[in-house]
């Protein structure tokens, strides 16, 4: 291709205005902010930034900071659990809407319709429903159950389940609705081959479906993963961090020491610890995907 | 019953019509216990779902001494629609008084811009990568797809000193640009596979014809790619509406946009808590998008599906 159209700088000059936008946001922001804050992770920056290197002093501090390290922790209880949640109901689900039943589509639409909704309108609602004195808890407490106790929100050990309720209630749709046109492409010789051995639906579906669907899991996986480390508006607008630290998630922490705390350097060396995480991650995987698949 | 091996037609001494097609009753009680489990395993699961929605409706139409007595599930006895005139028109920010209806057109003029040249800017973006490509162009988009995966608290501090820089900080402008640069990734790759899509003789006619850059684009491309330019403007419209960290970051009280000034109505420590009013100024939040979706059905999905899709 690039033989046939001699490139040199003058050529398609409207192409390469175009292209501005992209290069500049790839360049300045993508790469140019990124290094920026790695570089400032090693000062002392405290309201303003500023280039007064300092080693690996945020690190340390960073480190041996309790609200780090719940921060991590959390994140990590709730991404292992949002993975293998939202990937077994949205497979279950996506399998249930794919019997040929009646109003697949209401089925469908309400499953998804929180994915349009934004994380704050989730998060409140669910703080509403999860109120102890007037939500369900005290709803079950007036219904006479008297000692009945439901209140994650005021429970530190509890709360993750708080954000995992409005969090799958949220995701599960994205995962079911990607599962279902999976689904939609097996091929149907399949089914009637394992009918006529038969086998049973659930061993057909966990032993030949969801190899054959690896890359549909493996794109879910991705969406979800995207997802998890971004969490923060829900734990804004639903728990706020607390009880103490027991919902404070990696996200919050940058922003709390960036804007709130002006502690800008702790703020960058937490943020360049998540894409760290995130770098440890995407490249394998971009190794594994598209690594064997550039032949020519 | 084990011996009645006989079709009708033998039990009533006539010849077996073999070729009648299936006889006996239909085996219906087995296909109707299995179906009963589907739709009830459904149907449990779309109470769960459709539970949130049902109680902010309830909720925001009750009054308050009716919320404190009683059940949060049950419809309100007594319907009011003053919750959501006070959400809308009255409810507190900080100094502002003046309800979520600045909010609402401060998102406004927010989401209108920022769709408006995001979409522009990733659709020629998209469109020169295919069909004018240049040493690099595939270079730099692969910078930009992994770019997506970059945790925005990396960039988030950079852009505050740039915006500064170029005096754009705290104004709707500055939120408008931070919008079209994180949007680009995936719009850009929508188009791009949109437009690598369609069959390179069309490109190449319009050209013979003496056709341009912006002639080709606008004339023959643009035209043809309606359906992509809607799902791109609804995965705008509702990834800019649900917004809270950029709009929190980069702009100040009075430009806040709704999502940002919703969390500060219900969030906020001062004051008797109204949750009627707090759940009518979240449904009305929630209703932008959740119209979009409703009216756009399987564009939607197609939006979606397109985010899903691998470079």
């Amino acid at each position: 291709m690039s033989t046939r159209r001699p490139s040199s700088l003058l050529r398609n000059p409207m192409a390469k205005l175009a292209a501005v936008p992209m290069v500049v946001t790839a360049t300045v922001v993508f790469i140019g902010c990124s290094l920026w804050t790695v570089v400032y992770s090693f000062t002392d920056s405290k309201l303003l930034p500023r280039a007064n290197f300092d080693g690996f002093a945020q690190y340390d501090r960073l480190w041996s900071s309790s609200r780090w390290i719940a921060s991590v922790e959390n994140l990590a209880i709730y991404g292992i659990l949002t993975l293998l949640l939202s990937l077994t109901l949205g497979f279950v689900f996506a399998a249930l809407l794919d019997q040929k039943i009646r109003g697949e589509n209401v089925f469908r639409s309400i499953i998804l319709y929180p994915y349009a909704l934004s994380f704050i309108v989730t998060g409140l609602v669910w703080q509403w429903i999860l109120n102890p004195d007037l939500g369900i808890q005290g709803m079950v407490r007036a219904a006479g159950w008297e000692s009945f106790a439901f209140d994650p929100l005021n429970s530190p050990g509890l709360v993750m389940v708080a954000l995992l309720m409005a969090g799958l209630w949220q995701g599960t749709g994205l995962v079911t609705v990607i599962m279902l046109a999976g689904l939609r492409g097996v091929d149907e010789d399949i089914w009637k081959a394992s009918r006529v051995d038969g086998i049973p639906a659930w061993k057909t579906y966990l032993l030949v479906v969801v190899p054959i669907l690896r890359p549909v899991f493996v794109t879910s996986v991705v969406l979800i993963g995207a997802g998890i480390v971004k969490l923060y508006d829900l734990v804004v607008a639903l728990t706020g961090g607390g009880p103490g630290n027991a919902s404070e998630v990696p996200a919050k922490y940058v922003y709390d020491y960036m804007f709130a705390n002006q502690n800008l350097g702790q703020g960058f060396a937490a943020s360049t610890m998540m894409l760290l995480a995130v770098l440890v991650i995407v490249i394998p995987w971009a190794v594994l995907e598209f690594g064997g698949k550039r032949r020519g | 019953m084990a011996d009645v091996a006989f079709t009708p037609d033998q039990a009533a001494g006539r010849p077996a019509r073999t070729l009648a097609g299936p006889v006996g009753a239909r085996p219906k009680s087995r296909i109707t216990a299995k179906r009963v489990m589907i739709y009830g395993a459904l149907g449990l699961v779309s109470l769960y779902w459709l539970l949130p929605l049902w109680v902010m409706v309830m909720t925001s139409l009750k009054g308050m001494p009716e919320i404190r007595m009683g059940n949060i599930f049950a419809p309100p006895v007594e319907v009011t629609f003053q919750p959501w005139v006070k959400a809308w028109a009255e409810a507190c920010t900080g100094l502002n008084c003046d309800g979520l209806s600045r909010g609402f057109w401060n998102s406004v003029a927010i989401v209108v811009p920022s769709t408006v040249l995001s979409i522009a800017v990733a659709s020629v973006n998209g469109y020169a990568l295919v069909n004018w490509k240049f040493k690099g162009s595939e270079v730099f988009f692969t910078i930009l797809i992994f770019g997506a995966f970059i945790p925005y608290q990396v960039m988030i501090y950079p852009i505050v000193v740039i915006l500064r820089e170029i005096g754009l900080m705290g104004s709707v402008w500055g939120l408008v640009l931070v919008h079209t640069v994180f949007g680009m990734p995936i719009i850009t790759l929508l188009f791009r596979n949109y437009f690598a899509s369609l069959p390179e003789e069309l490109f190449k006619a319009a050209r013979v014809d003496g056709a341009g850059f912006w002639g080709i684009f606008l004339r023959v491309l643009v035209p043809m790619s309606l359906p992509i330019f809607a799902v791109a403007m609804i995965l705008q419209i509702t990834g800019i509406w649900n917004d809270f960290l950029f709009g929190v970051i980069y702009t100040k009280p009075d430009t806040y946009p709704m999502t940002v000034q919703l969390n500060n109505i219900v969030n906020s420590t001062q004051g008797v808590k109204e949750y009627n009013v707090n759940m009518a100024a979240t449904l009305i939040t929630g209703l932008v998008p959740l119209s979009i979706y409703l009216i756009s059905g399987k564009l939607f999905v197609r939006g979606i599906a397109a985010g899903a899709v691998k470079g």
